[in-house]
């Protein structure tokens, strides 16, 4: 799923200073998965600010939207043109959603509320890992299942490199050198030989480097199957 | 036992306070309480397993967020205590009202609606 952190309550109480009636629209889709931007972050978010501007003797007025998912054109017209009813609108969606909004009601303002860290899992309640770059060409089968795109520092596709001390990574030793857990894993496997092969030069015109992307499916385009 | 409690609290009865959840405690300061404390079972005795040990994580949420928000984080308590200590009961009563009378009114008072 998509991860994201809210951003701090001091940036989005900047962000409507100037408001006095906004909207706070949640998203059912990752962000609900990963506590930021479902319904109860939303109403917590609200009633937060609320309480900071009541505080400043300045209240401000707060309506409350959860939408199916925020990435979605379907679901993101539900919201209707009483959207421009409020002073702002703060998304509490991934960066797709205030985007989406934006494109489709072009006189609304529309403010992140959280910020969109990667494409991850948890590994735990509360901890959230990166697991996934997007890179757009897989390859997480050459390498035991474990992805060096997204997990080594370097993204490096031959071995670890000098930065790698009893499998931590020198970026962080929190971070472990996902190289080391590789090869240890092949090892175990006995399906090291696996690595020594020569592979193919990565393609990397399917990844961010080449701006922005987009998939069309062509079936799909040309009516339901 | 007849105790007296100061008057001015105002009970609100949930099955667990595993019930209470962060909104409950942000919206009855949002609606101008001047504190909110929740009094669950003792610790290790919930009925249901970890309602009381989940309720005092939200209490800790609360008082992070109103710390944030320049407002004293006393405002929000938790307190464990068992159904057979009524005498305990008046007492905790009487410390959290003790508390807010020495912060004082909510901040939010002067423009609450509530």
């Amino acid at each position: 799923m998509i991860v994201a952190d809210r951003k701090p309550i001091e940036e989005l109480l900047g962000m409507v200073e100037d408001c006095k009636k906004i909207l706070v629209v949640g998203c059912k889709g990752c962000v609900t998965v990963c506590n930021v931007g479902g319904l109860k972050e939303v109403e917590v978010l609200a009633a937060t600010m609320k309480i900071a501007r009541k505080k400043a003797g300045n209240p401000l007025e707060i309506a409350e939207h959860v939408l199916e998912r925020q990435c979605d054109r379907e679901y993101v017209s539900q919201l209707g043109e009483e959207v421009n009813d409020y002073d702002a609108v703060l998304s509490m969606a991934c960066g797709v959603g205030p985007q989406f909004l934006s494109e489709m009601y072009k006189e609304q303002s529309f403010f992140p509320a959280v910020n969109t860290t990667f494409f991850g899992g948890a590994t735990q309640h509360g901890v959230w890992e990166e697991r996934c770059a997007g890179c757009g060409t897989c390859g997480i089968h050459m390498f035991g299942g474990l992805c060096p795109i997204a997990r080594c520092a370097k993204s490096l596709l031959h071995g670890p490199c000098g930065g790698s001390s009893n499998g931590i990574c020198e970026v962080n030793k929190e971070t472990e050198c996902i190289w080391d857990s590789i090869v240890k894993k092949k090892m175990e496997a006995g399906q090291l030989e696996d690595l020594l092969g020569v592979k193919n030069f990565k393609s990397w015109k399917t990844a961010r480097d080449g701006g922005p992307r987009r998939s069309i499916r062509e079936e799909l385009v040309q009516g339901n199957i | 036992m007849r105790l007296s409690y100061p008057a001015d609290i105002k009970v609100i009865q949930v099955p667990c306070t595993g019930r209470v959840d962060i909104i409950h405690l942000l919206n009855a300061i949002e609606d101008g309480a001047d504190g909110v404390y929740v009094a669950g079972c003792l610790e290790g005795e919930c009925h249901y397993r970890e309602g009381n040990l989940k309720a005092r994580r939200k209490v800790t949420y609360v008082k992070k967020v109103l710390t944030d928000l320049g407002i004293e984080p006393e405002r929000v308590e938790m307190y464990n205590l068992s159904s057979a200590q009524g005498a305990r009961f008046a007492e905790i009563a009487n410390e959290m009202a003790e508390k807010i009378k020495t912060l004082g009114p909510t901040p939010l008072a002067k423009d609450s609606a509530a």
